[in-house]
Protein backbone atom coordinates (compact mmCIF):
# COMPACT_ATOMS: atom_id res chain seq x y z
CA UNK A 1 0.00 0.00 0.00
CA UNK A 2 2.95 2.29 0.29
CA UNK A 3 4.79 3.87 -2.22
CA UNK A 4 7.90 2.63 -0.76
CA UNK A 5 6.97 -1.42 -2.02
CA UNK A 6 5.13 -0.47 -4.82
CA UNK A 7 8.41 1.19 -5.99
CA UNK A 8 9.91 -0.40 -9.21
CA UNK A 9 13.10 -0.11 -9.52
CA UNK A 10 14.27 -1.12 -6.20
CA UNK A 11 17.19 -3.24 -5.57
CA UNK A 12 16.07 -6.58 -5.75
CA UNK A 13 15.95 -8.75 -2.94
CA UNK A 14 17.74 -6.84 0.15
CA UNK A 15 18.68 -8.61 2.79
CA UNK A 16 16.75 -6.97 5.32
CA UNK A 17 18.55 -9.28 8.27
CA UNK A 18 19.26 -6.61 10.51
CA UNK A 19 23.12 -5.19 10.65
CA UNK A 20 24.98 -6.59 13.50
CA UNK A 21 26.56 -3.73 13.70
CA UNK A 22 23.80 -1.12 13.39
CA UNK A 23 23.58 1.56 16.26
CA UNK A 24 20.22 2.51 16.67
CA UNK A 25 19.53 3.60 20.48
CA UNK A 26 21.36 6.82 20.94
CA UNK A 27 20.06 8.88 23.31
CA UNK A 28 18.08 11.45 21.86
CA UNK A 29 19.41 14.57 23.82
CA UNK A 30 23.51 14.32 23.21
CA UNK A 31 25.40 12.71 25.90
CA UNK A 32 28.33 14.62 26.57
CA UNK A 33 28.71 18.23 26.73
CA UNK A 34 30.92 20.21 28.61
CA UNK A 35 27.50 21.80 31.01
CA UNK A 36 26.96 17.77 31.32
CA UNK A 37 30.26 16.92 33.09
CA UNK A 38 30.52 20.38 34.73
CA UNK A 39 26.74 19.25 36.24
CA UNK A 40 28.07 15.86 37.08
CA UNK A 41 31.13 17.56 38.98
CA UNK A 42 28.37 19.83 41.12
CA UNK A 43 26.46 16.93 41.44
CA UNK A 44 29.20 14.51 42.88
CA UNK A 45 30.56 17.25 45.30
CA UNK A 46 26.96 18.10 46.77
CA UNK A 47 26.32 14.16 47.13
CA UNK A 48 29.58 14.06 49.30
CA UNK A 49 28.73 16.63 51.46
CA UNK A 50 25.10 15.86 51.67
CA UNK A 51 26.30 11.79 52.66
CA UNK A 52 28.84 13.87 55.02
CA UNK A 53 26.44 15.40 56.85
CA UNK A 54 24.13 12.38 57.02
CA UNK A 55 26.77 10.11 57.91
CA UNK A 56 27.92 12.14 60.82
CA UNK A 57 24.00 13.14 61.89
CA UNK A 58 23.61 9.01 61.79
CA UNK A 59 27.25 8.44 63.82
CA UNK A 60 26.31 11.41 66.22
CA UNK A 61 22.55 9.52 66.95
CA UNK A 62 23.97 6.40 67.10
CA UNK A 63 26.71 7.01 69.19
CA UNK A 64 24.19 9.25 71.52
CA UNK A 65 21.80 6.31 71.69
CA UNK A 66 24.91 4.14 73.14
CA UNK A 67 25.75 6.95 75.54
CA UNK A 68 22.14 6.44 76.67
CA UNK A 69 22.28 3.18 77.23
CA UNK A 70 24.93 2.68 78.87
CA UNK A 71 24.49 5.70 81.22
CA UNK A 72 20.85 5.40 82.41
CA UNK A 73 21.96 1.28 83.19
CA UNK A 74 24.71 2.74 85.42
CA UNK A 75 23.81 4.39 88.69
CA UNK A 76 26.45 5.07 91.52
CA UNK A 77 25.68 5.36 95.36
CA UNK A 78 27.43 7.48 97.03
CA UNK A 79 27.90 7.36 100.98
CA UNK A 80 29.92 10.41 102.40
CA UNK A 81 31.34 9.50 105.49
CA UNK A 82 30.15 10.71 109.21
CA UNK A 83 31.83 11.27 112.59
CA UNK A 84 31.05 7.94 114.73
CA UNK A 85 30.14 5.93 111.28
CA UNK A 86 31.81 2.88 110.64
CA UNK A 87 32.07 3.67 106.69
CA UNK A 88 32.92 0.22 105.79
CA UNK A 89 29.85 -0.99 107.32
CA UNK A 90 28.02 1.38 105.62
CA UNK A 91 29.03 0.46 102.33
CA UNK A 92 28.26 -3.01 102.64
CA UNK A 93 25.09 -2.33 103.75
CA UNK A 94 24.25 -0.39 100.64
CA UNK A 95 25.69 -2.63 98.31
CA UNK A 96 24.06 -5.24 100.25
CA UNK A 97 20.63 -3.50 99.99
CA UNK A 98 21.27 -2.64 96.19
CA UNK A 99 21.90 -6.29 95.26
CA UNK A 100 18.14 -6.63 97.15
CA UNK A 101 16.81 -4.32 94.99
CA UNK A 102 14.27 -5.22 91.63
CA UNK A 103 16.36 -4.88 88.80
CA UNK A 104 19.40 -4.81 89.97
CA UNK A 105 22.08 -6.81 87.60
CA UNK A 106 25.65 -6.16 89.38
CA UNK A 107 26.78 -4.63 92.36
CA UNK A 108 30.68 -3.12 92.98
CA UNK A 109 31.85 -1.43 96.17
CA UNK A 110 34.62 0.25 95.02
CA UNK A 111 37.51 0.13 97.71
CA UNK A 112 39.04 2.78 99.42
CA UNK A 113 41.94 2.42 97.77
CA UNK A 114 40.03 2.99 94.15
CA UNK A 115 38.06 6.12 95.74
CA UNK A 116 41.48 7.16 96.46
CA UNK A 117 42.72 6.69 93.12
CA UNK A 118 39.80 8.47 91.36
CA UNK A 119 40.94 11.55 93.52
CA UNK A 120 44.85 11.69 92.15
CA UNK A 121 43.94 13.52 89.37
CA UNK A 122 42.85 16.29 90.99
CA UNK A 123 45.03 15.88 94.07
CA UNK A 124 48.14 14.42 92.83
CA UNK A 125 50.18 11.27 94.28
CA UNK A 126 52.16 10.91 97.06
CA UNK A 127 49.74 12.70 99.40
CA UNK A 128 48.52 10.33 102.37
CA UNK A 129 44.58 10.74 102.23
CA UNK A 130 43.66 8.30 105.18
CA UNK A 131 42.84 11.78 107.15
CA UNK A 132 40.57 12.89 104.65
CA UNK A 133 36.80 11.82 104.79
CA UNK A 134 36.63 10.40 101.30
CA UNK A 135 33.33 9.59 99.95
CA UNK A 136 32.61 6.15 98.80
CA UNK A 137 31.17 5.21 95.56
CA UNK A 138 29.21 2.03 94.79
CA UNK A 139 28.51 1.03 91.05
CA UNK A 140 25.58 -0.23 90.34
CA UNK A 141 24.48 -1.70 86.75
CA UNK A 142 20.66 -2.39 86.21
CA UNK A 143 19.67 -5.09 83.89
CA UNK A 144 18.78 -3.51 80.42
CA UNK A 145 15.16 -2.53 80.92
CA UNK A 146 13.71 0.21 78.77
CA UNK A 147 12.78 2.24 82.41
CA UNK A 148 14.52 0.68 84.59
CA UNK A 149 13.70 1.17 88.02
CA UNK A 150 15.08 3.71 89.66
CA UNK A 151 13.00 5.07 92.38
CA UNK A 152 12.29 1.44 93.96
CA UNK A 153 15.92 1.49 94.49
CA UNK A 154 16.63 4.94 96.13
CA UNK A 155 13.61 3.88 98.35
CA UNK A 156 15.13 0.85 99.31
CA UNK A 157 18.24 2.65 100.19
CA UNK A 158 16.69 5.55 102.03
CA UNK A 159 14.84 3.11 104.50
CA UNK A 160 17.92 0.66 105.13
CA UNK A 161 21.05 2.84 104.55
CA UNK A 162 20.62 6.33 105.61
CA UNK A 163 23.45 8.65 104.57
CA UNK A 164 23.67 6.77 100.65
CA UNK A 165 23.05 8.96 98.02
CA UNK A 166 21.68 8.03 94.67
CA UNK A 167 22.84 9.61 91.41
CA UNK A 168 21.31 8.40 88.27
CA UNK A 169 23.51 10.89 85.86
CA UNK A 170 20.71 12.25 85.01
CA UNK A 171 21.42 15.43 84.49
CA UNK A 172 24.56 14.40 82.35
CA UNK A 173 22.23 12.63 80.25
CA UNK A 174 20.05 15.91 79.33
CA UNK A 175 23.03 17.18 78.26
CA UNK A 176 24.35 14.51 76.52
CA UNK A 177 20.97 14.52 74.66
CA UNK A 178 20.91 17.83 74.25
CA UNK A 179 24.05 18.70 72.37
CA UNK A 180 23.46 15.25 70.10
CA UNK A 181 20.20 16.16 69.33
CA UNK A 182 21.17 19.60 68.27
CA UNK A 183 24.26 18.45 66.23
CA UNK A 184 21.48 16.56 64.15
CA UNK A 185 19.46 18.99 63.45
CA UNK A 186 21.98 20.93 62.08
CA UNK A 187 23.04 18.22 60.42
CA UNK A 188 19.80 17.85 58.82
CA UNK A 189 19.09 21.46 58.22
CA UNK A 190 22.60 21.31 56.41
CA UNK A 191 22.06 18.60 54.01
CA UNK A 192 18.19 20.67 53.38
CA UNK A 193 20.41 23.32 52.08
CA UNK A 194 22.80 21.44 49.82
CA UNK A 195 20.00 19.74 48.56
CA UNK A 196 18.44 23.12 47.93
CA UNK A 197 21.26 24.11 46.63
CA UNK A 198 21.40 20.99 44.37
CA UNK A 199 18.13 21.71 42.88
CA UNK A 200 18.99 25.12 41.50
CA UNK A 201 22.00 23.76 40.02
CA UNK A 202 20.11 20.76 38.60
CA UNK A 203 17.82 23.76 37.66
CA UNK A 204 20.20 25.90 35.97
CA UNK A 205 21.83 23.05 34.07
CA UNK A 206 18.40 21.89 32.67
CA UNK A 207 17.37 25.11 31.30
CA UNK A 208 20.84 25.49 29.55
CA UNK A 209 20.49 22.04 27.94
CA UNK A 210 17.09 22.82 26.67
CA UNK A 211 18.83 26.51 25.37
CA UNK A 212 21.81 24.29 23.93
CA UNK A 213 19.64 21.42 21.98
CA UNK A 214 16.79 23.74 20.91
CA UNK A 215 16.93 22.56 17.02
CA UNK A 216 16.47 19.38 18.56
CA UNK A 217 13.34 19.75 20.29
CA UNK A 218 11.96 21.69 17.02
CA UNK A 219 13.08 18.37 15.07
CA UNK A 220 11.28 16.17 17.62
CA UNK A 221 7.91 18.49 17.77
CA UNK A 222 8.11 18.25 13.57
CA UNK A 223 8.34 14.62 13.42
CA UNK A 224 5.71 13.69 15.75
CA UNK A 225 7.13 13.55 19.67
CA UNK A 226 4.82 14.62 22.31
CA UNK A 227 5.90 16.68 24.89
CA UNK A 228 5.69 13.83 27.39
CA UNK A 229 7.94 11.83 25.06
CA UNK A 230 10.94 14.88 24.81
CA UNK A 231 10.60 15.35 28.66
CA UNK A 232 11.19 11.47 29.50
CA UNK A 233 14.55 12.28 27.08
CA UNK A 234 15.67 14.91 29.12
CA UNK A 235 14.78 13.10 32.52
CA UNK A 236 16.68 9.51 30.99
CA UNK A 237 19.65 12.29 30.25
CA UNK A 238 19.84 13.94 33.75
CA UNK A 239 19.22 10.66 35.14
CA UNK A 240 22.30 9.44 33.91
CA UNK A 241 24.53 12.55 34.58
CA UNK A 242 22.76 12.30 38.39
CA UNK A 243 23.70 8.67 38.99
CA UNK A 244 26.87 9.14 37.44
CA UNK A 245 27.43 12.23 40.06
CA UNK A 246 25.59 10.85 43.02
CA UNK A 247 27.44 7.30 42.73
CA UNK A 248 30.75 9.48 42.60
CA UNK A 249 29.99 11.25 45.55
CA UNK A 250 28.70 8.98 47.24
CA UNK A 251 31.63 6.86 46.78
CA UNK A 252 34.01 8.84 47.75
CA UNK A 253 31.86 9.63 50.71
CA UNK A 254 32.11 6.08 51.93
CA UNK A 255 35.54 6.04 51.21
CA UNK A 256 36.18 9.16 53.68
CA UNK A 257 33.75 7.10 56.66
CA UNK A 258 36.07 3.84 55.74
CA UNK A 259 39.04 5.84 56.32
CA UNK A 260 38.10 7.52 59.55
CA UNK A 261 37.11 4.41 60.97
CA UNK A 262 40.53 3.11 60.14
CA UNK A 263 42.50 6.14 61.36
CA UNK A 264 40.09 6.69 64.58
CA UNK A 265 42.11 3.68 66.41
CA UNK A 266 45.05 6.27 66.29
CA UNK A 267 42.62 8.93 67.46
CA UNK A 268 41.77 7.33 70.27
CA UNK A 269 45.42 6.71 71.65
CA UNK A 270 45.87 10.81 71.31
CA UNK A 271 45.40 13.77 73.42
CA UNK A 272 41.27 14.77 72.89
CA UNK A 273 40.62 11.28 70.92
CA UNK A 274 38.76 9.75 73.90
CA UNK A 275 36.50 12.86 73.74
CA UNK A 276 36.21 12.72 69.55
CA UNK A 277 35.77 8.84 70.43
CA UNK A 278 32.62 9.81 72.64
CA UNK A 279 30.47 12.14 70.22
CA UNK A 280 31.41 9.78 67.33
CA UNK A 281 31.22 6.39 68.71
CA UNK A 282 33.93 4.27 66.91
CA UNK A 283 33.24 5.97 63.82
CA UNK A 284 32.37 3.15 61.96
CA UNK A 285 29.05 3.87 60.33
CA UNK A 286 27.97 0.61 60.08
CA UNK A 287 25.73 -1.20 57.03
CA UNK A 288 22.79 0.75 57.73
CA UNK A 289 25.11 4.34 57.30
CA UNK A 290 26.33 2.59 54.03
CA UNK A 291 23.11 1.87 53.07
CA UNK A 292 22.03 5.39 53.62
CA UNK A 293 24.90 7.09 51.58
CA UNK A 294 24.01 4.36 48.70
CA UNK A 295 20.25 6.07 49.10
CA UNK A 296 21.49 9.78 49.66
CA UNK A 297 23.42 9.23 46.31
CA UNK A 298 20.54 7.10 44.07
CA UNK A 299 17.98 9.58 45.57
CA UNK A 300 19.95 12.59 44.45
CA UNK A 301 20.06 10.88 40.93
CA UNK A 302 16.17 10.47 40.99
CA UNK A 303 15.53 13.93 42.23
CA UNK A 304 18.06 15.39 39.07
CA UNK A 305 15.98 13.23 36.49
CA UNK A 306 12.47 14.61 38.16
CA UNK A 307 13.67 18.18 38.44
CA UNK A 308 14.32 18.17 34.71
CA UNK A 309 11.81 16.07 33.74
CA UNK A 310 9.27 18.79 35.54
CA UNK A 311 11.22 22.25 33.85
CA UNK A 312 11.36 20.75 30.34
CA UNK A 313 7.18 19.79 30.20
CA UNK A 314 6.36 23.62 31.89
CA UNK A 315 8.78 24.73 28.88
CA UNK A 316 7.29 22.85 26.55
CA UNK A 317 4.24 23.50 27.15
CA UNK A 318 4.99 27.48 27.30
CA UNK A 319 5.88 26.80 23.32
CA UNK A 320 3.11 26.63 21.41
CA UNK B 1 4.19 42.46 13.80
CA UNK B 2 6.39 41.46 10.77
CA UNK B 3 6.06 42.25 7.33
CA UNK B 4 3.30 40.68 5.67
CA UNK B 5 4.60 37.89 3.36
CA UNK B 6 1.26 36.50 2.02
CA UNK B 7 -2.23 37.94 2.49
CA UNK B 8 -5.91 37.32 1.32
CA UNK B 9 -5.39 33.95 -0.95
CA UNK B 10 -7.30 30.79 -0.74
CA UNK B 11 -6.86 27.33 -1.76
CA UNK B 12 -7.02 23.71 -0.32
CA UNK B 13 -4.91 21.00 -0.68
CA UNK B 14 -7.23 17.81 -1.58
CA UNK B 15 -6.45 14.30 -0.36
CA UNK B 16 -4.42 12.31 -2.68
CA UNK B 17 -3.44 15.17 -4.74
CA UNK B 18 -0.20 16.51 -5.84
CA UNK B 19 0.95 20.45 -6.67
CA UNK B 20 3.84 22.02 -6.81
CA UNK B 21 4.30 25.30 -5.10
CA UNK B 22 6.81 27.73 -6.68
CA UNK B 23 7.32 31.53 -7.15
CA UNK B 24 10.66 33.37 -6.68
CA UNK B 25 12.88 33.50 -3.60
CA UNK B 26 11.39 35.29 -0.94
CA UNK B 27 7.78 34.98 -2.53
CA UNK B 28 6.21 33.14 0.69
CA UNK B 29 6.86 29.47 -0.32
CA UNK B 30 8.03 28.48 2.92
CA UNK B 31 6.10 30.80 4.89
CA UNK B 32 3.10 28.83 3.08
CA UNK B 33 4.97 24.90 4.04
CA UNK B 34 4.95 26.45 7.88
CA UNK B 35 1.38 27.38 7.88
CA UNK B 36 0.31 24.14 6.52
CA UNK B 37 2.54 22.40 9.50
CA UNK B 38 1.27 24.75 11.92
CA UNK B 39 4.66 25.77 13.07
CA UNK B 40 3.55 29.19 11.95
CA UNK B 41 0.12 30.66 13.13
CA UNK B 42 -1.53 33.29 10.10
CA UNK B 43 -2.05 37.09 11.70
CA UNK B 44 -5.55 36.97 10.09
CA UNK B 45 -7.42 34.49 8.50
CA UNK B 46 -8.24 30.50 8.92
CA UNK B 47 -5.87 27.41 8.33
CA UNK B 48 -7.99 23.93 8.25
CA UNK B 49 -5.87 21.32 8.58
CA UNK B 50 -8.08 17.86 8.51
CA UNK B 51 -10.99 19.14 8.15
CA UNK B 52 -10.23 20.89 11.69
CA UNK B 53 -9.58 24.70 12.50
CA UNK B 54 -5.79 24.83 13.39
CA UNK B 55 -6.35 27.90 15.59
CA UNK B 56 -8.58 25.51 18.09
CA UNK B 57 -5.76 22.92 18.17
CA UNK B 58 -4.60 21.78 21.42
CA UNK B 59 -0.81 20.89 21.88
CA UNK B 60 -1.61 17.06 21.78
CA UNK B 61 -4.13 17.71 18.58
CA UNK B 62 -1.04 19.38 17.07
CA UNK B 63 1.12 16.42 17.67
CA UNK B 64 -1.34 13.84 16.50
CA UNK B 65 -1.43 15.66 12.98
CA UNK B 66 2.07 16.16 12.63
CA UNK B 67 2.49 12.67 13.11
CA UNK B 68 0.62 12.40 9.93
CA UNK B 69 2.50 15.09 7.74
CA UNK B 70 5.85 14.39 6.65
CA UNK B 71 8.03 17.47 5.60
CA UNK B 72 11.88 17.86 3.94
CA UNK B 73 13.10 20.90 5.25
CA UNK B 74 15.21 22.89 2.51
CA UNK B 75 17.62 22.89 5.49
CA UNK B 76 17.61 19.21 5.91
CA UNK B 77 17.04 19.24 9.64
CA UNK B 78 18.59 16.37 10.35
CA UNK B 79 20.15 15.57 13.98
CA UNK B 80 23.68 15.93 14.05
CA UNK B 81 24.59 13.05 16.58
CA UNK B 82 22.23 10.78 15.32
CA UNK B 83 23.17 8.46 12.27
CA UNK B 84 21.44 8.05 8.95
CA UNK B 85 19.70 5.16 10.48
CA UNK B 86 18.97 7.00 13.71
CA UNK B 87 17.42 10.06 12.25
CA UNK B 88 15.33 8.42 9.01
CA UNK B 89 13.67 6.05 12.46
CA UNK B 90 12.73 9.69 14.07
CA UNK B 91 9.02 9.47 13.12
CA UNK B 92 8.59 5.45 14.27
CA UNK B 93 10.48 6.08 17.51
CA UNK B 94 8.95 9.05 18.76
CA UNK B 95 5.75 7.56 18.22
CA UNK B 96 6.79 4.84 20.99
CA UNK B 97 6.96 1.95 18.69
CA UNK B 98 9.92 -0.68 19.17
CA UNK B 99 12.91 -0.49 17.29
CA UNK B 100 12.91 -3.98 16.43
CA UNK B 101 9.12 -3.32 14.82
CA UNK B 102 10.29 -1.19 12.24
CA UNK B 103 14.10 -1.88 11.65
CA UNK B 104 13.26 -3.45 8.45
CA UNK B 105 11.25 -0.95 7.01
CA UNK B 106 13.68 1.77 7.42
CA UNK B 107 16.37 -0.29 6.01
CA UNK B 108 14.32 -0.96 3.22
CA UNK B 109 13.83 2.51 2.19
CA UNK B 110 17.38 3.58 3.17
CA UNK B 111 18.30 1.18 0.63
CA UNK B 112 15.90 2.33 -1.86
CA UNK B 113 16.90 5.71 -1.59
CA UNK B 114 20.63 4.71 -1.85
CA UNK B 115 21.77 5.42 1.56
CA UNK B 116 22.04 1.16 2.10
CA UNK B 117 25.48 1.80 3.04
CA UNK B 118 26.01 5.16 4.91
CA UNK B 119 23.29 4.13 7.34
CA UNK B 120 25.77 4.29 10.27
CA UNK B 121 27.33 7.57 8.79
CA UNK B 122 26.95 10.93 11.25
CA UNK B 123 25.41 14.13 9.28
CA UNK B 124 29.06 15.75 9.15
CA UNK B 125 30.21 13.16 7.08
CA UNK B 126 27.33 12.69 4.74
CA UNK B 127 27.08 14.88 1.18
CA UNK B 128 24.41 17.44 0.32
CA UNK B 129 23.00 15.02 -1.41
CA UNK B 130 22.82 12.23 1.01
CA UNK B 131 21.54 14.57 3.72
CA UNK B 132 18.70 15.84 1.37
CA UNK B 133 18.07 11.67 0.78
CA UNK B 134 18.18 10.74 4.40
CA UNK B 135 15.61 13.78 5.15
CA UNK B 136 13.28 12.94 2.45
CA UNK B 137 13.21 9.37 3.78
CA UNK B 138 12.81 10.43 7.30
CA UNK B 139 9.91 12.61 5.98
CA UNK B 140 8.64 9.15 4.44
CA UNK B 141 8.77 6.79 6.70
CA UNK B 142 5.75 7.00 8.79
CA UNK B 143 3.58 7.41 5.58
CA UNK B 144 2.46 10.41 6.28
CA UNK B 145 -1.49 11.35 4.83
CA UNK B 146 0.43 15.11 3.75
CA UNK B 147 3.88 15.86 2.33
CA UNK B 148 5.53 18.84 2.57
CA UNK B 149 9.18 18.96 0.78
CA UNK B 150 10.77 22.38 0.67
CA UNK B 151 13.33 22.23 -2.46
CA UNK B 152 14.05 18.99 -1.90
CA UNK B 153 15.80 18.08 -5.24
CA UNK B 154 17.94 21.22 -4.36
CA UNK B 155 21.40 19.55 -3.78
CA UNK B 156 21.09 16.75 -6.18
CA UNK B 157 21.92 16.07 -9.88
CA UNK B 158 19.39 15.78 -11.79
CA UNK B 159 19.65 12.17 -12.55
CA UNK B 160 18.69 11.70 -8.51
CA UNK B 161 16.59 14.47 -8.67
CA UNK B 162 14.01 12.57 -11.20
CA UNK B 163 14.49 9.49 -9.12
CA UNK B 164 13.35 11.18 -5.89
CA UNK B 165 10.39 12.96 -7.65
CA UNK B 166 9.10 9.27 -8.60
CA UNK B 167 9.50 8.64 -5.47
CA UNK B 168 6.96 11.27 -4.35
CA UNK B 169 4.71 10.90 -6.91
CA UNK B 170 4.55 7.24 -6.10
CA UNK B 171 3.56 8.23 -2.64
CA UNK B 172 0.96 10.28 -4.02
CA UNK B 173 -0.47 7.15 -5.74
CA UNK B 174 -0.42 5.65 -2.71
CA UNK B 175 -2.74 8.19 -1.24
CA UNK B 176 -0.68 10.88 -0.13
CA UNK B 177 -1.31 14.35 -0.67
CA UNK B 178 1.86 15.87 -1.79
CA UNK B 179 3.53 19.59 -1.43
CA UNK B 180 6.60 20.28 -3.29
CA UNK B 181 7.86 23.83 -2.71
CA UNK B 182 10.62 24.66 -5.53
CA UNK B 183 11.23 26.79 -8.48
CA UNK B 184 13.08 24.09 -10.36
CA UNK B 185 10.80 24.18 -13.68
CA UNK B 186 12.76 21.12 -15.43
CA UNK B 187 11.45 18.99 -12.60
CA UNK B 188 7.78 20.65 -12.97
CA UNK B 189 7.73 19.63 -16.46
CA UNK B 190 8.70 15.91 -15.60
CA UNK B 191 5.11 15.73 -14.15
CA UNK B 192 3.07 17.55 -16.08
CA UNK B 193 -0.74 16.49 -14.81
CA UNK B 194 0.52 17.82 -11.28
CA UNK B 195 -1.42 20.93 -9.85
CA UNK B 196 0.86 24.37 -9.71
CA UNK B 197 0.39 26.83 -7.07
CA UNK B 198 2.34 30.11 -7.65
CA UNK B 199 3.08 32.70 -5.22
CA UNK B 200 4.21 35.80 -5.93
CA UNK B 201 3.78 39.19 -4.70
CA UNK B 202 1.73 37.99 -1.42
CA UNK B 203 -1.24 36.58 -4.00
CA UNK B 204 -1.35 33.27 -5.08
CA UNK B 205 -2.15 31.82 -8.54
CA UNK B 206 -3.54 28.35 -9.43
CA UNK B 207 -2.86 26.47 -12.59
CA UNK B 208 -4.38 23.05 -12.85
CA UNK B 209 -1.59 19.87 -14.38
CA UNK B 210 -3.01 18.72 -17.73
CA UNK B 211 -5.17 16.31 -17.50
CA UNK B 212 -3.49 12.82 -16.73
Amino acid sequence: MSAVSTAGDREPGPDIQPDKALRRDMPLVPASSIAGRALVIVIAIMTFLACLTAGGAILVATASQDWRGEVSREVTIQIKPAPGQDIEAAVAKAAETARTAPGVADVRALSKQESEQLLEPWLGNGLDLTELPIPRLIIVRMLDLKAPDIAALRNALAAQAPGASLDDHRLWLARLDTMADAIVIFASLLFLLMISAMTMAVGFATRGAMAGNREIIEVLHFVGAADSYISRQFQAHFLRLGLRGGLIGGALAALFFAGASALSAWWTSSVGGEEIGALFGAFSLGPRGYGAILAVAVAIAVLTGAISRIIVYRHLRRLQ
Amino acid sequence: MGVEVVRDLSFSIKPQSFQFLTGPSGAGKTTLLRLMLLSLKPTRGIVKIFGQDASTLDKDEITGFRRRIGVVFQDFRLLDHLTTYENVALPLRVMGRAEASYRAEVVELLRWVGLGERMNALPAVLSGGEKQRAAIARALIARPELLLADEPTGNVDPGLARRLLRLFVELHKSGTAVVIATHDLALMDQFGEARRLVVGDGRLQIFDGDSP
